[in-house]
């Protein structure tokens, strides 16, 4: 606080007026960003002279998607707002997808977009792009800065939006004039937003239910989804679950939120979830949902979803309750503050000794499983291989298909914060980069970027970055020659008609490392897998390396579309 | 179901962009939408008219123009004691036969007409919708050149029914 007056203090007396770029970096020291990721142009060409007097570490991507998406890897890793520059027009437009995702997966950024002068907006200018009109659905706010002297506030304002109540991206828009003028920047730079009061203490009279509820159930089963992780309470759900002994089940995004050797923890559920999480789901009589959304990739058929439950649902977003399925006890509260209510209340523990032995039977009785006769390579074996290697303990990023639901199926997380993946936008191409964001973001975590051959080629041109900031990331791709999640729909629901999936012409993986600069490997065999996966995590330089699996494994169990979760396919007994 | 939600919000720019945006986003059909200046400064009023099918979709609609940043309040005053009104502009056709049966029309509604050209009239009304919709039936035989209506603009009256007879879909 002291910091912040002597700041606009000496503002108010130094009488060399600022320019806006000036102002924006200031306000970005403020914020104590950490790191910016962001590629120049013309339209800021002003912000990257003042970077270049700056302090502040800046990471140069090779695409602006590759930017945003590893500033989202950045902001799931810390959860702090990533920082993204880029410039105006075709660089604004390249991070429209990285925003997407960032809105649908509740991260915290701050993008900055260069604009063309305010004099020639509207007049179709070289490299503009009216940025406000094309984000606005898909950015918890954005902003065009009109005066110099607002800088400060917007900034500010930004941050905060970004990092509070449900976190989200914040696009700030900087006419280059407005980058370039100068002002007398006179007065602080307080935050004035009257319609934004995000609610994060809970009701009391709602907890009380809650805690009732508790109390009499039989089955009671918490979901627990990424805004555990978001509210930085991991240690508040193990402490609640263990006070109660209630069973944890995880959505894909909130995977690492409840370690995944407790005994109360279940697995994931959903699509691709495990037959034990699922049916939990299913039979619960009171199901607890603490931060998540009730995603349809979730839930399976509506109608068929937990449907002799009681759904209580704390979420801090107001307009997630009810939205899906239907809540007889609704908390609009942080999941920390939530669940500190709920473990003061101490209520009466639910008889659960029953219900935890049926979950225990299922876990036991129907695992995650796949055939391996060992002829070939399985992806499954490969990550319970990293798993084992890396004791759990590294974070992984992950692309988008198969490979991704491999990882979250048998890649078992102690830790939180750990667990990189795009979940509600479902974007291919955001691991590579999303791994450079989160390796910077933990620099002692090995990082495993998990992808397939599809996924990896659609941002590969990343794997400069890693070379040039010489990141401890492991590039697994789990190569099938195809689209493999495409293909594996097709031949189940298409008649094997497998049109434009696969796709047998590739590079030479580990030679396309070599031309970076990055130790590449092909591997074939477990035998091989072994020996290479020893030699790669022996050390802190990147690897690539390239696993040919089974073309024909696909995912299981699945819950098909339209089906209720009860209905998995590919369960099998042991 | 016909539904009537007013809104204050910020006057910033791209505000009603983003509530417009948030209609088609979220696929909810908006019928009419006004805007204006509201008695605070820096505050604008704006009153929209949606249909929906149920009860969970205009909860759903609160509360996402409630999330929104710039969006001060939210309330859907369709169940309580309320002014609304819409005007319309109908410009119909006028011989020298029929103009005293549109005068004779015109003076049970109070409306008026405020342009008398060659062959036509220029009628104006205000009034809540249906009054306009009934209007606008009994005048087309006439032959309508030209229609133009602002949409509904609403808030709530001085005095309240009781607290009990009102909806209140709020869940905190």
């Amino acid at each position: 606080m002291l910091q912040e007056t002597a700041f606009t203090g000496n503002m108010k007396a130094d009488s060399k007026p600022l320019s806006g770029s000036e102002l924006l970096l200031r306000a970005l020291q403020e914020e104590q960003v950490e790191v910016i990721f962001g590629y120049p142009g013309g339209a800021v060409l002003p912000i990257y002279d003042e970077i270049y007097h700056s302090n502040i570490p800046h990471v140069l991507p090779r695409h602006e998607q590759g930017g945003i998406h590893a500033a989202e890897g950045y902001a799931r890793v810390t959860g702090k707002p990533g920082v993204v520059i880029v410039t105006s027009g075709p660089g604004a437009t390249n991070i429209v997808t990285g925003l997407a995702d960032a809105m649908m997966d509740s991260l915290p950024l701050v993008v900055f977009t260069g604009q063309v002068a305010t004099n020639v907006i509207g007049t179709d200018a070289f490299q503009e792009a009216d940025i406000l009109g094309i984000t606005t659905p898909i950015t918890k706010y954005n902003y065009q800065v009109r005066n110099i002297e607002d800088i400060p506030r917007i900034v500010k304002e930004a941050f905060y939006i970004a990092k509070s109540g449900r976190p989200g991206p914040v696009l700030i828009d900087l006419p280059k004039n407005i980058a370039t003028g100068t002002a007398h920047v006179s007065g602080t730079a307080d935050i004035h937003l009257p319609g934004y009061q995000p609610t994060t203490k809970p009701n009391y009279l709602q907890i009380r239910k809650l805690t009732e509820a508790v109390s009499r159930a039989k089955k009671p089963v918490i979901l627990a989804g990424a805004g555990i992780l978001h509210a930085k309470a991991t240690e508040e759900l193990k402490q609640y679950a263990e006070q109660q002994r209630i069973p944890v089940v995880h959505t894909l995004l909130g995977l690492g939120g409840f370690p995944a050797y407790h005994e109360l923890f279940v697995g994931m559920a959903g699509m691709h979830g495990c037959y034990a999480a699922n049916m939990a789901l299913y039979e619960a009589d009171l199901l607890i949902n603490i931060g998540a959304r009730f995603d349809d990739r979730l839930t399976g058929n509506l109608d068929r979803f937990a449907p002799k439950a009681v759904v209580a649902h704390v979420d801090i977003d107001p307009a997630e309750i009810g939205k899906n399925v239907p809540t007889k006890i609704p908390v609009v509260a942080d999941a920390k503050e939530a669940l500190k209510e709920l473990i003061a209340q101490n209520g009466e523990k639910p008889q659960t000794d029953a219900w935890l032995e049926t979950i225990q039977t299922w876990k036991t009785e129907y695992p995650l499983s796949y055939d391996n006769d060992g002829s070939m390579l399985k992806p499954q074996k490969v990550i319970e291989m990293l798993y084992e290697k890396t004791n759990g303990e590294a974070t992984v990023v992950t692309d988008v298909g198969q490979h991704q639901m491999w990882a979250a199926q048998f890649y078992k997380f102690k830790n939180a914060h750990k667990w990189v993946t795009s979940g509600g936008l479902g974007t291919m191409g955001f691991g590579l980069p999303a791994s450079v964001g989160a390796s910077i973001a933990d620099r002692d975590s090995t990082v495993l970027c998990i992808t397939g051959d599809g996924s990896f080629q659609m941002c590969s041109q990343e794997l400069a970055v890693i070379k040039e900031l010489n990141l401890p990331i492991k590039i697994i791709i789990l190569n099938n020659t195809a689209l493999g999640m495409v293909r594996q729909w097709q031949e189940l629901f298409y008649e094997e008609r497998y049109s434009h999936s696969k796709i047998p012409v590739q590079p030479s993986f580990e030679k396309l490392a070599g031309a970076y600069g990055i130790k590449g490997y092909t591997v074939n065999s477990e035998e091989e897998a072994e020996r290479v996966l020893n030699e790669a995590l022996s050390h802190r330089d990147p690897v690539l390396i390239d696993f040919r699996i089974d073309p024909g494994e696909n995912v299981y169990p699945m819950v098909a579309p339209g089906k209720g979760l009860n209905e998995m396919a590919g369960v099998k007994k042991r | 179901m016909k539904r009537i939600i007013t809104l204050t919000v910020n006057n910033r720019p791209g505000v009603l962009n983003r509530i417009t945006n948030l209609f088609s986003k979220r696929n909810y059909n908006i019928e009419s939408i006004t805007v204006g200046h509201s008695e605070q400064e820096g505050v604008s009023r704006i009153t929209c008219v949606v249909n929906v099918e149920n009860d969970k979709i205009i909860e759903q609609i609160t509360k996402q123009l409630n999330k929104q940043i710039d969006v001060l309040k939210v309330t859907d005053i369709t169940d309580q004691a309320m002014v609304s009104r819409e005007l319309a502009l109908i410009k119909v056709l006028a011989t020298p036969a029929t103009r005293s049966e549109i005068y004779s029309l015109i003076e049970p509604f109070r409306a008026s007409i405020i342009d008398v050209g060659r062959e036509t009239l220029v009628i104006q009304i205000t009034g809540e919708s249906d009054k306009i919709e009934a209007f606008i039936e009994l005048i087309r035989p006439y032959g309508i050149k030209e229609l133009a209506r602002t949409g509904t603009t609403a808030f709530l009256r001085g005095n309240q029914r009781l607290a009990s007879q009102t909806k209140n879909i709020s869940i905190l």
